[in-house]
């Protein structure tokens, strides 16, 4: 980098960059993106450790043995582990300019996301039912607030994908629109990554308990 | 940096975001046995909690560890080795948060009057 010096009053010395080079568009999206999900990833740091301290305090109420369905959650967990698996064919496709095949992949993917938040809000709906709300617990406050907050990133993962199908539907695999699938990529497989976290440690530990 | 005047950025972005087919598949299968494997042990209850308990949690930190690799395809090259360095940050900002907030506040309930203790005092 070269930095040069002029004068423009007498004796005052101004600085600037020279070779100042032009960025191509999205250049640094790929790594703002990133801190943006390490950004997300101390929120949910924060509220694993909140769980962590909390999630043994059931003020008498129903416990994790009481309320969770392990099978179900496998299963919810099989849903989404498929969809990390399209969303990366599609991606493939992406790559090889086939644009009815990634609308497919998208389609195979935003529908197992949404297979998993309907399994997730009927788990909800269940235990409410039964009495068991956020506010009966530490346990259960702490519980809703962990994977509500997942289930609120899957929810807005959906939008987010629909939105770009109809993006690509409209103008096709430009640039800015194989930047943003990208994006979502990243995000689609780091829920997943937050889920593994969640059903250990919410779901298995619970019911070690 | 290479040359701008073309439009590098995103056909590059995409090869490394996309991986190969049989990379997603290998991945895929890896995290399929990593999932059942801890939820067979948890709903058999064969193994004691303790031993069940930390086989689960290695084998979270290792799927966590082939999901970055297979699916977010994270490497020491990419953006000049920024991502792998906030990644860095990342986990040791975690760890910190985890581990200190359950360290503490353990020892600060164990520390603590029992609850059927105070009924007692006067």
């Amino acid at each position: 980098m070269t930095v040069a010096m002029g004068t423009l009053k007498a004796g005052e010395p101004v600085f600037y960059v020279v070779d100042e080079h032009e960025h191509a568009e999205g250049d640094s999206t790929m790594l703002g993106f990133w801190l943006y999900l390490m950004s997300d990833c101390l929120i949910f740091a924060i509220l694993f450790a909140v769980y962590g301290v909390l999630g043994a305090r059931y003020a008498a109420g129903p416990a994790p043995k009481d309320l969770f369905d392990l099978s179900l959650v496998a299963v919810n967990t099989s849903f989404l582990l498929l969809s990390s698996l399209t969303y990366g064919f599609a991606m493939l496709s992406m790559q090889q300019n086939r644009v009815g095949a990634m609308q497919g992949w998208l389609v195979v993917t935003g529908l197992f996301g949404l297979a998993f938040l309907g399994i997730e809000l009927s788990e909800f709906a269940h235990m409410i039912h039964e009495g068991a709300t956020p506010q009966r617990s530490a346990f259960l406050s702490s519980f809703f607030t962990l994977v509500g907050t997942h289930g609120l990133h899957v929810t807005f993962g959906l939008v987010w994908l629909m939105t770009l199908m109809v993006q690509v539907r409209t103008r096709g695999l430009i640039e800015a629109n194989r930047r943003r699938l990208i994006c979502l990529s990243m995000f689609w497989h780091f829920l997943d990554v937050i889920w593994i976290g969640v059903f250990t440690f919410v779901y298995l530990m619970g019911m070690l308990r | 940096m290479s040359s701008h005047a073309h439009l590098p950025v995103d056909h590059h972005a995409a090869d490394a975001h996309a991986g190969t087919r049989s990379g997603q598949l290998i991945g895929f299968a890896a995290s399929v046995v990593l999932t059942a494997v801890p939820f067979l042990l948890v709903m058999n209850g064969s193994l004691d909690k303790q031993a069940t308990a930390l086989i689960i949690m290695a084998l979270a930190a290792v799927q966590v560890v082939v999901h970055m690799i297979f699916f977010l395809h994270m490497n020491t090259r990419s953006e000049g080795g920024w991502t792998m360095m906030a990644l860095i940050f990342t986990i040791v900002m975690v760890v910190i948060a985890l581990s200190g907030s359950l360290w503490v506040m353990h020892h600060l309930t164990t520390n603590m009057m029992p609850a059927h203790e105070m009924g007692q005092t006067p």
